[in-house]
This record gives structure tokens, sequence and C-alpha cells, in this order.
């Protein structure tokens, strides 16, 4: 099952391209539909909802906690960016979630006479893969201002939906 | 065989122990003489301490740029050049350029180097790009690329003399510390504990590039030159099996404490010391036991590289507090009588001093008071946890489990000093510690490990401990007791190595980019000055031409530059005032660039 992911998110890559993108942005984050704890807008995307109390669905949470582990490490605390990778709280007003789901798998490069900037290929880590989606939302999110810097302070339960999806993907505990 | 024949032996012996030690004997004359800086720390002793004394406390004020070199790179520029005679020896981050400049020529480039590196190296490197420097040895300069290429430079012209590959970037191995020159050896460590890497020092001829031996952090006793009846830990054997005994199934080949930190070496006692660094993953659960030897102070002998004693700090890491910063060494009195100490401020908020002949624990106090998560060493001998630090259960990610946020732990993950080293002045007997005052909310989940991809496990968000707003000190430390003389406080982390000097004079630099000079007694800031970026480089002196000079490199960047680039979260949790402290980014921007002051 696992493996079978890992080969989606690596045929995804290939058909989004490294490093294209249009520009267009991800679009109206209205959620237009709900399964099972997580949102989809008109398009079909994955999208966040946060009630009106600052409540976060578990998937925005779930991104928030992921992108802290394996993307803060250059893109910065909250999507605001470092000395060395760029903001993707400003990234995700201008690309799409194909486009994303292209670069997180694919990676880029930038390389000039001022600066190297490589961003790997996440395409082969669940750690990664598996919560691709959580981080879309999350930052997303973040890039509309609909989540402060910071820990989310109040979330929705994890939908068990949610916990079967992450064990076929992860792979049975160790 | 040499029964008949003594006088011949012997002199056979004494020629080959003479030809083994040339370079080291050679090292340690240059290193006496304080016009030259011709290894990192300035010394092997790793203090930082100059005896030139023409700034000092009352002139230092008059202080001015003498002049400036521009390396080309913007990224963040860690470590320090070095002189050795006419000659400075200027680093950058990748792609690693080296500069040779000429200081008896209007400082004129005599010869540049630059290597050819596949630049999808840099996606593994955890938290940029930063090369902590070079070091020097038998004519030769040695340079430890980004890719773990150690490269042996002819110092006169620049000329490839040897390379040697020393890891593999596709698993994640890359490298970023300064390599070491000892006796007729280059020691060089490894970096990746983010990626599951296998952490080891190896030490390579310095003429021909052959490796000499490997010792591993973690693994067989083989593997990590252990001896179970010889190698001590606290003054017993450490036993057979005394790594894997510790880990669960085969998790040790994946388990971390690497070491890219700044490495001494005692002649006298022919042991280099240094300290290995965290466990991989961070989540705590899903790698029980002691996980030995990661957090843990090394003692080996150079020759052999077979491990004199071990001492593990933080046993089970359970918040990424690396054991990578330097050891200090320096004789001290403790309890009416001189001891050969090695002091050590360790990223988990202890500062250490042990003795660096046997290993024995002599103090472990908190060098920063908002440290919370121990209650403190046991420094009882004869008590089955003499040695460990009490963990404090509110603080513990791995009592508190997996998709739990274990929040207010001082320090944070950064420690509360990372790798930027500090100074010991042997005229006040202080030691001078470049801090990070910053606290973090962590939070552990389960993760998969793929070679070469990161394998981090626990997310976290950092913040000024609560009622305070400054992100950094710098603080002197009285070793011999463990406490603090005085402490001044920065507004961000101070990520510069220190300099002392026997002009009564330390040096350090901050994140907005100013130098800095203080009072060596009372911390009392007597000169300042902005450079072009923020300061993560070591500040280090030498004389020229009769002139004392200062230099430092800025360029902000480095984990300074993720955190604080966009200014540290402030959480909506309800932590309370925090606020009033901006950005990094609204004092400084990126830059490379070496500043050399004077007096006028």
């Amino acid at each position: 099952m696992r493996i079978s992911v890992v080969t989606v998110f690596a045929a995804l890559a290939l058909v989004a391209g490294s490093g294209a993108t249009r520009g267009d942005g991800p679009g109206d984050p209205a959620a237009v539909k709900t399964v099972d704890g997580k949102s989809f807008d008109r398009n079909g995307n994955p999208t966040y909802k946060i009630a009106q109390d600052g409540t976060v669905d578990w998937y925005v949470y779930s991104g928030f906690r992921r992108y802290h582990s394996d993307c803060h490490v250059c893109h910065g605390p909250n999507g605001d960016g470092s000395s060395f990778a760029p903001a993707l709280k400003d990234s995700l007003k201008r690309i799409n979630y194909d486009d994303f789901l292209g670069l997180v798998a694919g990676g880029r490069k930038n390389v000039s006479t001022a600066q190297v900037n490589v961003m790997p290929a996440f395409g082969q880590n669940p750690n990664v893969m598996c919560y691709v989606d959580d981080i879309y939302v999350y930052l997303h999110a973040r890039a509309n201002d609909a989540v402060a810097p910071g820990r989310p302070a109040k979330h929705e339960d994890r939908p068990e939906a949610f916990a079967k999806a992450e064990d076929a993907c992860m792979g049975p505990k160790n | 065989m040499c029964r008949f024949l003594v006088g011949t032996c012997l002199s056979a012996a004494a020629m080959f122990a003479a030809n083994v030690s040339f370079a080291n004997e050679e090292l340690i004359r240059l290193s006496q003489d304080s016009k030259q800086w011709v290894m990192p720390a300035g010394n092997y002793a790793n203090t930082r301490y100059s005896t030139l004394k023409q700034v000092t406390a009352d002139n230092v004020g008059k202080l001015q740029v003498a002049w400036t070199f521009s390396t080309g790179v913007l990224r963040g520029h860690e470590g320090a050049p070095l002189v050795i005679g006419d000659m400075m020896y200027v680093h950058g981050p990748f792609p690693n350029p080296v500069f040779a400049l000429n200081l008896a020529d209007e400082n004129k480039i005599a010869w540049k180097y630059e290597p050819v590196q596949d630049p999808n190296v840099i996606s593994v490197m955890c938290c940029d790009t930063v090369n902590r420097g070079l070091s020097y040895g038998d004519g030769k300069i040695f340079l430890s690329q980004a890719n773990t290429t150690l490269v042996a430079l002819d110092a006169k012209t620049g000329k490839v003399v040897w390379t040697q590959k020393n890891g593999d970037p596709s698993k994640g191995e890359t490298s970023t510390a300064a390599p070491h020159v000892i006796k007729d050896k280059v020691l060089v460590g490894i970096s990746g504990g983010e990626f599951g890497v296998r952490g080891s020092v190896t030490a390579y001829n310095i003429k021909t590039g052959e490796r000499m031996w490997r010792g591993y952090s973690m693994g067989t006793d083989g593997d990590m030159l252990m001896d179970p009846v010889k190698t001590t830990s606290l003054g017993k054997p450490v036993g057979a099996n005394s790594s894997t005994s510790t880990w669960q199934g085969d998790q040790w080949k994946i388990g971390g404490g690497t070491t890219w930190g700044w490495y001494s070496y005692d002649p006298q006692l022919n042991l280099v010391y240094y300290g290995s660094g965290n466990p991989s993953t961070w989540n705590p659960k899903q790698r029980p036991g002691d996980n030995k030897w990661s957090m843990t102070i090394w003692a080996r002998d150079v020759d052999t590289g077979a491990v004199r004693w071990v001492y593990q700090m933080t046993p089970h890491d359970e918040w990424d507090f690396d054991g990578v910063n330097e050891m200090i060494l320096a004789d001290q009195q403790i309890g009416g009588q001189t001891r050969r100490t090695l002091v050590h401020f360790d990223r988990n908020g202890l500062g250490y001093t042990l003795d660096r002949e046997t290993g024995e624990l002599l103090v472990a106090q908190k060098y920063d008071p908002k440290v919370n998560w121990t209650s403190g060493v046991d420094m009882n001998k004869s008590s089955p946890t003499y040695g460990r630090p009490a963990v404090v259960p509110q603080y513990s990610t791995e009592h508190n489990g997996e998709d739990v946020n274990s929040k207010n732990i001082c320090p944070a993950a950064l420690g509360s000093k990372d790798e930027q080293p500090a100074a010991y002045s042997p005229d006040t007997g202080l030691f001078y510690v470049p801090t990070n005052h910053v606290c973090m909310d962590y939070e552990p989940f389960r993760v998969n490990y793929t070679a070469g991809q990161p394998y981090v496990g626990a997310t976290l968000s950092m913040y000024p401990p609560q009622g305070d707003t400054n992100m950094g000190t710098f603080t002197a430390w009285d070793a011999k007791t463990g406490s603090i003389a005085w402490s001044l406080k920065e507004q961000f982390s101070v990520w510069s190595g220190a300099l002392a000097t026997a002009g009564g004079v330390v040096f350090y630099g901050t994140l907005e980019g100013y130098l800095k000079a203080v009072d060596a007694k009372t911390g009392k800031e007597l000169y300042k000055f902005k450079t072009p970026s923020g300061i993560i480089g070591n500040v280090m002196t030498y004389e020229h031409g009769g002139k004392q000079f200062v230099a430092v490199l800025s360029g902000v960047g480095g984990w300074a530059g993720i955190g604080l680039a966009a200014g540290l979260t402030n959480p909506t949790d309800g932590l309370g005032a925090v606020g009033g402290y901006a950005g990094l980014k609204n004092y400084t921007a990126l830059g490379g660039q070496l500043t050399v002051f004077a007096l006028p």
C-alpha cells in the first residue's frame, strides 16, 4: 500500500513538472464539501475550514505540525521564510494545489550567480508526502491570514478516516 | 628483535616518533605566537584567548575599520579566517571558496580555490550551508567541503595536494565543521543528525590523505574503538556492548550522534576532545533506551582513536540538545588543588567542568537560570543515577508522549548555546559564553526513515522565556564553582564566537551585525560597530607590521537565520507579554564580508 502511494506521488510529480508555476494562486478557499472532516473547494482541491472561535480543522493542525518538522528548517516558522528560503505564506498566494504537489514531490533548483537555492524532492519521503494535503491547507490558510502565526489554539479531533489513511500511507508502527 | 641492538632500535624509534609528531610541534610553536592565528580556536586548548595587548580596555573605544573583504557568497558565514605568516586564509559557505590574502601586499588575493560540487548537497544540509573554516599544517590548508570531500591545498599556491571522500551526501551525510590538524593527522567529523546519519570522527594522514582510523558515536565496541575494560565512564569501565545495549534492535545504525563541533587537544595526555550530537529521530518514543553514545563528551587517543573515557550528558534525549559544543581545556584551582579541567557549555543549558584526564565530573550547573527541563545532575558518586540529570516530568516529551505538546521547555532545541564557541581568559579565570535565551513548545510524533530524507519527528515553536524580551545573553562564567559572574542581555541570540585578549577586552558579534568589545572583568561595553550583515562568525585577532588587528566575518544565516529571520513565534496561547521584539529582518540583510579593525 505504502509503495503504491509513493508511486502515485511520483507520477503526480511528473504530471505537474518541476519548477513550473502558473501564478494564478489557489483560488477561492471556501469549502463546498466536507468528507470525514476534510474540506474541499469548488475545484475539488483540499482546503481549510476555520470556525468562528478560531478552531481549525484537523488537517490544518496536522499541516502545522508536519510543516514545523520537515519544512521550517529552511522556510522558517509559520511559513515566514528564512535568510535562504522563500516565505511560503507568500508563495501560496501565487501557486496552486497542482503546482504545490509537483514542487514538493519533485523539488526545485534556483541557481544564479547571486544564489544557489536547492529544494529537495520529497516524493519518496512518507513523512512529507503522506501529509502533503495537510501542509498545503495549512500554508494556504497562512497565505490568507486565516490562521495566526504559532500553534493553533484549538483544533478539531482527529477523524477516524485520517488515522486509517495515515496508517495505510506510513505503514505499520514499529 | 631489539635485544642485542638496543642503541640502534632506540634511535630508530626516536626518529619515527620525531617524524610522526613533526606537524604537531610546528603547530604548537606557531600557536604560541599570538601574531598568528593558525587553527580555528587559535590554540589546541580551544580557549580563543590571545596574548596580544595593543588593544586594551582603555583604548578599544578608538577602534576603527582598517580594511574589508567580500567573499561573494550570501549564506551564513560561521568560523573565522586563519593567519599564517603574511598570509590570511578566508573561507565561505557553499560553494566553499577559499581565498589566500597577502597581508604584506595590500591584502591582494594570492590565490583562490573554489571546488565544483553538485548543488544537490544543499538539499540535505539542515539549516543553511555554513562552513566553519579551515585548518593548517605541514604547509597545507585543509578544507572540508559541504559534500564531505576533504581537500589538502598547498598553502603557497592553492594547488590541490590530495582529496579524500569522508561521507555520502545521498544518505544525508554532509560536512559543516572545520577539519582539525593534530600531529600527523587531519580529523574530520560529519553532519546530518536530522537525516539519520550515524556520526563518526575520522583521522586522515596529513601527507597522503590515507584513512588512519574512524571511531563511530554508536554501534559495536569495534566500530566505536572502545575497550570494554579500558574505556571508562565516570571512573568505571563501560563494559561490553555499551552502545548497542541501549538501543532498540538496530536503530543505532541510523542513530545520529554527529560530530560537527570544535575539537580540542591536550598534547601531554595525547587526547582529543569533542562532543556527539542528538540521537535520531527527535521523537524519543520511537527510540527507547539511553541511546549511547549520543550526547556524549569523548576523549580519544589521537594516534589510535581508542576511547579513553566518555560521559553522556543527556541520556535518551527528548529535546534535540546536541552535545557537539566545544570542550575548552584550562587548568584551574578547584577545592585547593590544580585540576586539569575540561569545560563545556552544552546545548542542554548546563555548564560542565570535568577532569580531562579521568573524565571525573566536578561541576554541572545551569549557565542560564531559566533552564527548567532538569532539576540538576546527580553528583553523588555512590548513587545509581550518578552523573544523570534529573528530568522534570512536566517538560519531558518522553513522559508526556507522542502527539502531546510539551510547553515552556527551556532551553529551546537550539540550546542555551549552539556551536558558537565560548572563550576563556587565564587573566580573569572567566569563561565568556555567547548564549541563546530561548524556550520552546515541543511535540513529538511518528516518522519513517528514508535514506537521504529528513528524519525529524517533532514540531516546535520558539520564544523568549516567560517574562523576558531578550533572546540572548553574553555571560561570564566561573567554571570552578559553576556560577555566573556577570551577564549582558542581547535582543537576539548571540551566535558569534567570542575572543578574549590580554588587553583585558573580550569581543563578540551580534545578529544585528554589531562587533562589540566589553571589559573582561566587568562586562562594561567599551565599543561597538555595525558591520554590513548579522554576525555568526567567530572573532579572531592577529598582529601584522607591528599592529594588532581584530577580524570577524559577517553574513547572517545558519539556524539563527531560520528562526530569527522571520522573528520568533509569539504563541497565541497566553504566554504573557513577550511582545516588543521585532524580527531580525528589521535590522540586517544577507551579506558575506570580513571586517578588520585596528587602532588609528
